[in-house]
């Protein structure tokens, strides 16, 4: 099975470990993981600003750099609900992308999805003795439906303390654009968050989002949320011990 | 692109909904109100929705069928007007706001009363009726126990199902001690003594009043019927007691046939007050000689409705059956309340409806599309499957398209950062220089994040720290490393 | 070109221009899902299982249930009606439902139709049938078919006694609108005392319609 990494721009840039983590777990599993050098950004933050004609040149770009891939894994819900719910959108009244965008959408996964449904693994040999709380971002949540899917990864995980998050479904207030448009709410709703972080008690939070987790981290960083640090959960699916 | 006929009212936002949302923050009780009631209506609602196996079988039935509905929209209104004018009713037909005020400020004024009972409607509001009414003479009574309250404050409406939700009990009893006629004066703020003071200060002006006004819920093409939804029997009263009823009904209401109620009656209660059922639904067409007013008038109203209906990726949210679920699940309604939206179609639907109805240029209407994280929370929740988050970022586009003629910093930005991430050797370059670039902020810090940035990045770091950028970005990891 | 022209040819021209697609993604109904006609509420009409679920739907709204066979129903109205002042009633009222009565009987429209001063008047309870109740939702339709009257006498009195046979007993939303046989007349559904939700978004009983809603249900009745 031929697996190409998607790892976002933003990754790529700021949060590299979380593609070398997703790296790692896929060849503990016995897998290949090739790294298409052409992708650059999805443009999801050109669409969702408003910002479709930059955009499109960035779709094609996409669906260029992953085609014949039997497999495209992304650890990022956002970047992948992009491809796999607004791509087609994007690509309406252009046969010839459209067409690409079918080929290569349906076969772009979020990680746990891969591991999951089309792997068919839960417990990928990962050990992380921490107390962990869950954060289920919106886009995972209610765009791809990952569902279960983390928590039961993460739930496999020797030494782990699960915690529940309570209003665990609620958004972080993050939105891409919408953290500086509306600073403000975007403020008042994650030090919502933080308290419910802080109240869990635990020392990670993780979700299958570095946006999401770079603004809870922002206010985690300034005291909110008990001392809890923000992880990806690849991070701790790559983990085979004491950090 | 052809022109198309926006409408007016109070759909138009006169500020940015981010100037509206830093006011309004800074109320902690409004705050506190908001989450206290969004919070419980939300679990209501989940567990009369959990109730039903087939919920979501509805949601599609439902969605279908006002999509049919609005697909054959012309001879639906035909049918519609065929079947009530032959049952006794006049129905008139309004362009805008202007029109439709004037139309009802006429047929109250020919009946020589100076004082009519309404019944809670959206649309009545959207048109600014009461403030009509009040310049030709004639006072609107609003009997809605919300509505009321919102009138004896002087307020506007903040909720579409609940227009005083940003008040708590103990501000409402002081609303009605301060300003109610006749009111004990040791009137307490248990809820049930609340609603027990509005039916004795309602009660004579119900068994006295001439003329009703209403909306409606849903207009039956088959058979001329007009439907009410509501709780409190307010609805009853002025939809059976006077001899007037005047009813003013958006064409989007429009169902095609009478069995089509089945569903809806299943969604909206379940969706709106998290009820099985409402108390009370009224169904009338067109007069019944002997039972109830005798004098029916509708007038429909297109106030940017059809300008909505041309929009083939806007269009859906003329679906809309304003049961307010969207708002109750909204995290940014929950922190600000339905005043910062500058418009009576507040939350998730406000944002998506008045920059349609009365066109994105009108106020600060191009601002409502960006008041969302786009969590999708609305989506899930809407019973008639209104994709809200897809058609926020559509209005972004074609907001932003139809400014491109003009320069704007954010603009440059984003075409230079798209003009970067086309190409992988640009990109990589863009990669490399932003590490180093940000190299020198890491020197002697422990740790890895920055508490201030300059403008315009300031916005960020007013309530949380930026992150920085590691020694290494993973192409340059791989490429060390894999290739 | 008047308002009504104007409007219709905007929808003409917004429909022309962008035709709505016939089964767009957008509302493609998975399989199974596209009408909701009989999609809620199974069960056959009149059945126990049927009546109980009512009963339960009924007090969860605060409204009073009382069971009683056809033979007992004006001995169960003479209790409901205990410190009534008077009762009103359509004009094809069951004579044996106010058997047990003996005070003032209000009949509308015999000859007079009653003024709503007179319904308003402290201690008034209203007595009727109904077309149908749905058990599901808990709710009475009211049709001002046989004995039920006018829609202003369940309205105004702030007592209402409402009398169901089992045998009108359906189970939910779709066979109630199906059992109406005139849409045209002025229909109302009444699910539990008049209440509001407008006092933080919580549910109290009792405003500006009847504030005590007892339900008879008829056990026996064909
Ligand atoms: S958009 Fe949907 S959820 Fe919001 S008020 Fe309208 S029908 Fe209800």
């Amino acid at each position: 099975m031929r697996i190409a990494l998607f790892i976002t721009c933003v990754n790529d840039l700021m949060f590299p470990g979380t593609g070398r983590a997703v790296v790692r777990v896929l060849e503990r599993l016995g897998h290949t993981v090739e790294f298409p050098a052409e992708q650059t950004c999805c443009g999801q933050m050109h669409a969702n600003s408003g910002y479709r004609a930059e955009a499109m040149p960035l779709v094609r770009r996409f669906v260029d750099a992953f085609a014949g891939y039997d497999a495209v894994v992304g650890p990022s819900g956002s970047c992948v609900a992009m491809v796999r719910d607004s791509y087609p959108h994007l690509a309406e009244g252009d046969p010839g992308l459209a067409a690409a965008v079918s080929a290569v959408a349906p076969r772009t996964y979020e990680l746990s999805e891969l591991l999951v449904d089309v792997l068919g693994v839960t417990d990928v040999g990962a050990r992380f003795p921490y107390r962990v709380t869950y954060h289920p971002t919106c886009h995972g949540l209610r765009m791809l439906r990952l569902g279960d899917r983390p928590l039961a990864l993460l739930r496999a995980v020797g030494g782990i303390d699960l915690a529940d998050l309570p209003g665990a479904a609620e958004c972080c207030g993050f939105g891409g654009t919408f953290a500086v448009k509306n600073a403000g709410v975007s403020g008042a709703m994650l030090a919502d968050k933080c308290a419910a972080i802080a109240a869990t008690g635990a020392q990670y939070v993780a979700a299958v989002d570095n946006s999401c987790l770079a603004h809870i981290g922002g206010g985690l960083s300034r005291g909110a949320g008990g001392g809890a640090r923000p992880i990806h959960y690849a991070e701790i699916l790559a983990s085979e011990g004491a950090q | 692109m052809t022109t198309v006929d926006r409408g007016s009212g109070h759909i138009v936002t006169p500020l940015p909904f981010p100037r509206y949302a830093a006011r309004e923050l800074g109320d902690a009780q409004l705050r506190t109100n908001l989450r206290r009631a969004t919070h419980t209506i939300r679990d209501k609602r989940l567990r009369v929705v959990g109730e039903v196996p087939e919920w979501e079988a509805l949601r599609w039935a439902g969605a279908a069928t006002k999509d049919d509905a609005l697909a054959r929209l012309p001879a639906l209104l035909e049918q519609f007007e065929a079947a009530a004018t032959a049952r006794g009713a006049t129905v008139h037909w309004a362009r805008d706001a202007t029109e439709a005020s004037a139309i009802v400020t006429d047929l109250v004024r020919s009946t020589g009363t100076t004082e009519v009972v309404k019944v809670k409607s959206m649309v009545t509001q959207e048109i600014r009726l009461n403030e009509t009414l009040a310049e030709a003479g004639i006072a609107a009574v609003e009997t809605d126990l919300a509505e009321l309250i919102v009138q004896l404050a002087d307020d506007a409406p903040s909720h579409i199902l609940v227009p005083a939700i940003h008040y708590n009990r103990g501000q409402i009893r002081d609303i009605f001690r301060a300003r109610m006629a006749g009111v004990d004066p040791d009137l307490g703020d248990a809820p049930a003594a609340l609603a027990e003071a509005a039916r004795r200060h309602l009660r004579a002006k119900f068994l006295t009043a001439k003329v009703g006004i209403s909306g409606a819920n849903f207009a039956i093409a088959e058979t001329g019927t007009l439907v009410v939804v509501e709780s409190e029997g307010n609805g009853r009263m002025c939809l059976t007691l006077p001899e007037t009823l005047i009813s003013v009904v958006g064409i989007e209401k429009l169902l095609p046939r009478f069995a089509d109620l089945d569903v809806f009656l299943q969604l909206l209660p379940r969706s709106s007050t998290g009820e099985r059922m409402n108390p009370y639904t009224s169904l009338w067409t067109g007069v019944t000689p002997g039972d109830g007013p005798q004098n029916v008038h509708i007038v429909l109203l297109d106030n940017g409705r059809t300008a909505t209906l041309a929009d083939p990726h806007g269009r859906e949210a003329l679906r809309c059956i304003r049961c307010s679920a969207c708002l109750n699940v909204c995290p940014v309604y929950e922190r600000v309340g339905g005043h910062a939206y500058g418009s009576v179609y507040p939350g998730p639907i406000g944002a998506i409806i008045s920059p349609q109805l009365a066109g994105q240029d009108a106020g600060f209407n191009r601002s409502l599309p960006y008041a969302s994280t786009l969590c999708g929370a609305c989506f899930d929740a809407c019973p008639v499957r209104i994709d809200i988050p897809r058609i926020l970022v559509h209005l972004r586009q074609s907001g932003v398209d139809a400014k491109r003629g003009r320069p704007s910093a954010e603009r440059t930005a984003m075409r230079a950062l798209s003009f970067l991430m086309r190409d992988r050797r640009r990109y990589a370059a863009a990669l490399r220089a932003a590490r180093r670039g940000a190299a020198p902020l890491r020197l002697g810090r422990r740790r890895d994040t920055l508490r201030r940035l300059p403008w315009p990045l300031s916005a960020w770091t007013t309530s949380r720290d930026a992150p920085l950028p590691p020694g290494e970005t993973f192409r340059e990891w791989w490429s060390r490393e894999r290739a | 070109m008047n308002a009504r022209d104007e409007i219709l040819s905007r929808i003409r021209r917004a429909l022309t221009a962008a035709p709505p697609a016939t089964a767009a993604p957008a509302t493609a109904a998975p399989a199974g899902a596209v009408s909701g006609a009989a999609l809620v509420g199974a069960g056959a009409a009149g059945s126990g299982d049927v009546i109980a679920l009512l009963a339960d739907r009924l007090v969860d709204y605060k409204a009073n249930v009382r069971h009683c066979p056809a033979g007992s129903v004006g001995s169960v109205v003479g209790e409901l009606l205990a410190g009534a002042t008077a009762v009103a009633t359509p004009p094809d009222i069951p004579a044996d439902w106010l058997s047990a009565w003996t005070g003032t009987v209000l009949r509308d429209g015999a000859p007079e139709p009653l003024t709503v001063a007179r319904l308003d008047a402290p201690g008034v309870a209203a007595l009727t049938g109904c077309a149908v109740a749905i058990a599901e939702t808990g709710t009475l339709i009211l049709d001002t078919g046989p004995v039920q009257g006018r829609r202003v006498l369940t309205l105004v009195p702030d007592h209402h006694i409402c009398v169901v046979p089992a045998s009108r007993v359906v189970a939910g939303v779709p066979a109630g609108f199906a059992a109406l046989p005139d849409p045209s007349r002025p229909i109302t559904l009444v699910s539990g005392p008049s209440a509001t939700s407008d006092i933080e978004l919580d549910r109290v009983e009792g405003v500006h319609g009847p504030r005590r809603l007892d339900v008879v249900i008829v056990v026996d009745a064909q």
